[in-house]
This record gives C-alpha cells, structure tokens and sequence, in this order.
C-alpha cells in the first residue's frame, strides 16, 4: 500500500481519467468556448459586426434600376410617338418652361416640334445627354415605321458575381476571420498572464502544447457558427454565388482560421498588458486591412510591392476565397495561396510555443 | 515503511539566485521531512517566494541543487508535477468560471487525482461549486486556489503566503483547511509573514531574513533561544487599584512587569512557579482576580532579536 493512499480514502481517489470529457486537451478548449460566450461584446463583434457591416456596404452599393434618359418635350403629337418607348421618360412642356428645365439639369435633352422638323436642344459635352439624343431621335425614327436595316437582339447581362457586394463579401470574411482569430487569442492569452494564471497552469502538469492547441481547437469550432451565419446572410440577401465546392470553402476557412490563430499566439507570445497586446496586433493587421484587398483588388499597388501582398495570410485567404466562391476555383489552382496559409499557420504556431513567456 | 527509505520529501543545497545585483536567495540549506508542515518566515523582500518558487521548478537557480522526493527537477520534471501541489501568490482565476469548472479543469491536467466533488468539500465551497470565480470573496478565492493544488493528491504540497490579504474570520478558516490537510499526513511547505499563522501551523520554521536563513527550529525552539519566556495577562477587580507593579515585579520569576490600562502583562522564566506566587499575592491583599491569560513568546519577538526589526517593518 503506498503513503498516498493512506491519507486519501480510496473511494475519493481517482486512479484512471479516460473519459472524453475528463482529457486535459478536451477540459482546456471547453474553457476557451465557455469564457468566449460568457462574454457578450465578444459576440457581437465576431458574430454580429461582420453582418452589419455586409448589410451597410450592400445597401451602399446596391445596383440601382437602370437610368432612363429624362427629356421635355414641346408639341402633344410629337409627345404622343416618344411615349411609344419604354426607354424615355418624357414630359410635355410649354417652350420657356423646357428652357428652364433644361438649363437646370431637370432635363437633358428638350425635342421642340416645328413644321420644319424636330429640334433637339442639349449639351453635346454631357454623355447622359448625348445618350438621350441618341434614344430620343431612335424613338422618333421608329415610331414613324421606319424598317430596320439590321436585325439586333437585345441579351441583358446582370450577373451576380461581377457587383461590388460579391466582390467586398470575400474580403470581409477573410478580414472576420483574421479579427476574430488575433483578437480572440491574444486578448485571452494576455488577461490570462496578468493574472498569473499562465504561471499557474504550468505549475501543474499541464501539457504546454495542449494549452495553444486549445485555443486553436475552439476557434475551430466556433467557425462554423462565425462563417455559416455570415455566409447565409450574404446569399440570401445579396444573392451573392457561391460557384466554388462547399467542401473546398470550408476547408479554406479552417486553413485561414488555423494560421489567424497562429499569428495571433505569436503576437502574444511575449506581451505583458493589455495596452502591449492590443499595438502589436494592430501592427500586424494594420497592413494586411489595408494591402491585402478587403475592400478593393491587391492588384491597385505598385509591382515592386506586389510579392510582398502576395507573402500575406490575409492576402492568399482572400484570393482563395474569392476564386473559390466568384470563379469556382478548385484547390489544383490555388496552390501558392494554399502554400502561404499553411507556411503562416505552422511556422508562428512553433515559433509561438518556443517563445512564449509563461510567467 | 519506516521513513529512512523514503527519499526526503524536500532537500535544498546551496541555493542563490540573484536578479542582476540583487541577491534574493543568498546560499540556503534546508530539508523537510515527510508528514510536516515546514514554513519559510520572514518579511515581504526576504527571499521566501523566490526560494519556494525554485522548489516549485518555476525558477531556475543560478547555482545550488533542489530535490523533491528525491527527484530533480532537471530529469523528473514531469513526474515531480504529478506529485506535488502548488498553490501561487495572487493567482487570480478565469472570473466568468465556476468554481467547478476550474477543478474540473485542473483535474484533468493530472493521471490520479480526487474527484472534484470530493475537493470542493474538502475546501468547503460545496455551495458555491456553481458560483463563478469573480463572485468569490477573498478567502473563497484562496479556498479555490487550495483546492486547484490539491486535486491531484499531491505528496508535497507548496503554499506561498496562503492569508495574505485576508479578513481574520477567512484566516482561521483557512488555517482550519491546512490543519486538516497536516492530519491527513501530507508534507505542506509555506511561506508567510505572519508569525502567528507560522506558529500555529508550522512544525518547523526556518526564519528568512535578506536572502539567508537566519534561525531554523520548531517554533517553541526558536523562541527558547531568546529566553524561554512566558508572558501572563490578568486583570483585577476594579476597586483593587492600590496593586502596584513594583510589589509584582518581586515575585519569583518575574523579569518584567507592565500595567497598560488596567491590564496587568509580566514575563515570565517558568509559570509553574510565578503564577502560584501571584495567586498567593492576590489572595493576601484580598484582591479578586476577574481575568487571567497566558501565553508564550512569539517568534515575531525572535525576528526582532535577531535583527533588531519588526517581521512588518518594511
């Protein structure tokens, strides 16, 4: 019988912990994702912010109907034949009053019906005008019966894929992903060695690795919840396509995910306040939020900087979840950004648990 | 299984650690046996967090060698974690979760421990399993911290100045908690500047002073260097005002006599043969005693002898 057992009655002690829930790895991510949703603002910015902000750039750069020619016209017959169209919004009108219009931008073209003729009044230097003289005297012509000497057809292309919010919604989850990951991780791992509790935790026989791992895993976890919500929104209210494989999708965004998170245990691998944390954060997204093409392509900056975007996570997941989602893009030609993220997510992890200051 | 087959649960040779010109710990040597409860005395700035922290495998020393239950920390490192139970000054846990959880949580670091429960009942914070850590108070806190270093059933238990900050009614609580622990034989290291929580609770003391261990004995031993002294307290009725301290300070054995408000302090070699004396001397000028109080001197008088400054000075 050995000492310990002598000051410890059997029953109480514990001998073997081979239940799932008992493992170390297991206990150290459900405390991640316990603190996680005991706090609220953490939330609200991983998961309401991103859609807010989707919503707000969509109603900004929403497509508008097309814009139909405004004109005014003197003369109720000749009124009577443009109205023919579908494609003029027309207005009759007294001869001063067309003037007035016209000169006030109410209008941008005013036809004036004479036994001569039509007279079309415009400015040959504004294109809106120019286009409504073209459709007006296209109208004209046509309303009188006038053949046409070639047979067009006319084949509208409004494609979903090719707007702003298709191309902004790549960008702003690739952008959520990284937020979410940084500020998740080091803003805990600091808190956490403030109050000593890093000291703590290797004080006992905590493995090192499964305390980083676990705040990889949870991430991980909450994915799902992050991306699909996001995801859905930008679908179902902006019908933004979705060409590429799902499955591709979501192993993109676990990959992304992965080498945030990496990148976030690294910049918090040595910083002792909050204030440290929150600067080497912002010095390490600050670049990628500008270069790496949330809001508009990479492709704007000058060549010699080019290979550098490219270097970046924020840059390689963006690209890889715009050609997987815009183009369809299969993995076989997203290498070098497959490439990039891994080399992001295993190189800061190693280098992170080398140089993490415990204490 | 007598005891000279097991290895020393703690056996420190040589120790110095200093950071940069400051010499924290200046060539200490100690030993703890199995069953005690050994504390590290002295006042803030001494040394005892950086020497107990060293034990812990937390800081490296610059020279000296550390033995746990007769492994080091160089080659056993993750044995000795298994084995031993740690409990930090101000460590401060997730507030947002429960008492429970955060067991739950430390348990699972370790292959043999206690259940949970059975923890949380030892530190008696049953009711408060499902409380969130932030809504503690101070002593609860503490009681958690205990709990955290005692879920795997440790050997060897380290508890850096386990009272600091708290309300008396949460010390005694707390010093109740460690007591229990001393009966139920486990081998407890602490270290805190309150004389009298060392007194209470520790078997041996080793007395800290600016890196160095100045004095090392049982408590009684220790206050025995400077004297043997016994201090006796009484008060008498009210209408007896006429006792003065000169006929007091003739009694046998008394070395010296102090009246403080009515209150009667002398010190004494032997109470054996001053406190009959005194009962005589009341006794012949008719004089009732309504209150009557001894106790020994105490270390803190053992500090200030051998350094001329008071264990709180700072």
């Amino acid at each position: 019988m050995s000492e310990r057992a002598l000051h410890t009655p059997a029953r109480d002690l514990e001998l073997d912990t081979n239940g799932f829930w008992d493992r170390s790895l297991v206990q150290l991510t459900f405390a991640r994702f316990r603190l996680f949703f005991r706090e609220p603002e953490a939330i609200f910015w991983i998961f309401v912010f991103p859609i807010l902000l989707a919503f707000g750039l969509g109603i900004a750069f929403r497509n508008q109907p097309p814009e139909v020619p405004r004109i005014g016209v003197v003369g109720n017959n000749l009124a009577k034949a443009l109205r023919s169209g579908k494609d003029l919004s027309v207005k009759t009108m007294d001869r001063a009053g067309g003037e007035l219009a016209l000169k006030t931008g109410r209008i941008q073209l005013l036809a004036i019906s004479t036994p001569n003729g039509v007279i079309y009044r415009y400015d040959d230097t504004n294109p809106d005008s120019r286009i409504a003289r073209l459709v007006t005297d296209r109208a004209l012509q046509a309303s009188s019966g006038q053949p046409e000497p070639f047979k067009t057809i006319n084949d509208l292309v409004r494609e979903p894929g090719s707007r702003y919010i298709d191309f902004v919604v790549p960008g702003l989850l690739g952008m959520n992903l990284m937020g979410s990951a940084i500020w998740g991780v080091g803003l805990a791992i600091v808190d956490f060695r403030q109050k000593k509790l890093l000291k703590r935790l290797v004080a006992s026989p905590m493995r090192r690795w499964q305390y980083l791992a676990a705040f990889v895993l949870s991430r991980l976890l909450m994915l799902p919840v992050e991306v699909v919500a996001f995801l859905a929104f930008a679908v179902f209210v902006f019908g933004v396509p979705l060409r590429g494989s799902l499955w591709q999708l979501a192993v993109l965004c676990i990959i992304a995910s992965l080498s945030f998170n990496a990148l976030g245990l690294l910049t918090a691998s040595r910083a002792r306040t909050m204030e440290a944390v929150s600067g080497l954060m912002n010095l390490v997204m600050l670049p990628m939020w500008i270069l790496s093409g949330i809001f508009f392509s990479a492709d704007r900056f000058p060549g010699v900087v080019q290979p550098f975007i490219r270097a970046l996570p924020l840059t390689a997941v963006i690209d890889a979840l715009r050609a997987n989602m815009l183009q369809g893009t299969g993995f076989t030609q997203l290498h070098w950004q497959l490439a990039v993220m891994a080399a992001w997510f295993v190189i800061p992890f190693f280098l992170a648990l080398r140089l993490f200051r415990w204490r | 299984m007598s005891s000279s087959n097991n290895p020393l649960p703690l056996s420190i040779r040589g120790l110095r650690k200093a950071y940069g010109d400051v010499v924290a710990v200046n060539g200490i040597d100690l030993e703890a046996y199995p069953g005690e409860c050994f504390g590290l005395l002295g006042p803030n700035g001494a040394g005892k967090t950086t020497t107990i922290e060293i034990c812990e495998g937390l800081t490296a020393p610059d020279s000296g060698t550390v033995e746990l239950l007769g492994l080091s920390w160089k080659n056993s490192s993750a044995e000795l974690r298994e084995r031993i139970g740690i409990q930090l000054q101000e460590t401060q846990f997730p507030e947002k979760l429960t008492v429970e959880e955060i067991v739950q949580l430390f348990r699972s670091f370790y292959r043999h421990g206690l259940r949970p429960g059975k923890i949380i009942e030892t530190v008696q914070l049953t009711e408060k399993k499902s409380a969130r850590a932030g809504s503690l108070s101070g002593g609860q806190k503490q009681r958690l911290a205990m709990a955290c270093a005692l879920v795997g059933d440790p050997e060897l238990l380290f508890l850096d100045e386990p009272t600091t900050g708290l309300d008396p009614q949460a010390r005694r609580h707390l010093w109740d908690l460690v007591e229990d622990l001393k009966k139920a034989g486990r081998t407890i290291i602490l270290t805190t500047h309150y004389m009298d929580e060392a007194e209470r609770l520790c078997d041996r003391v080793a007395v800290m002073d600016q890196g160095r261990i100045i004095a090392l004995g049982t408590p009684r031993e220790l206050i025995a260097t400077i004297g043997a002294e016994h201090i006796v307290e009484f008060v008498v009725d009210g209408l007896a005002a006429d006792l003065e301290a000169e006929a007091l300070q003739r009694l046998e054995g008394v070395q010296h006599t102090r009246v403080d408000n009515g209150r009667y302090q002398l010190s004494v070699s032997e109470l054996h043969t001053s406190v009959p004396e005194l009962f005589g001397e009341l006794a012949r000028r008719r004089i009732k005693l309504t209150e009557l109080r001894t106790h020994s001197a105490t270390l803190e008088d053992v500090f200030v002898s051998l350094t001329g400054r008071n264990l709180r000075d700072e």
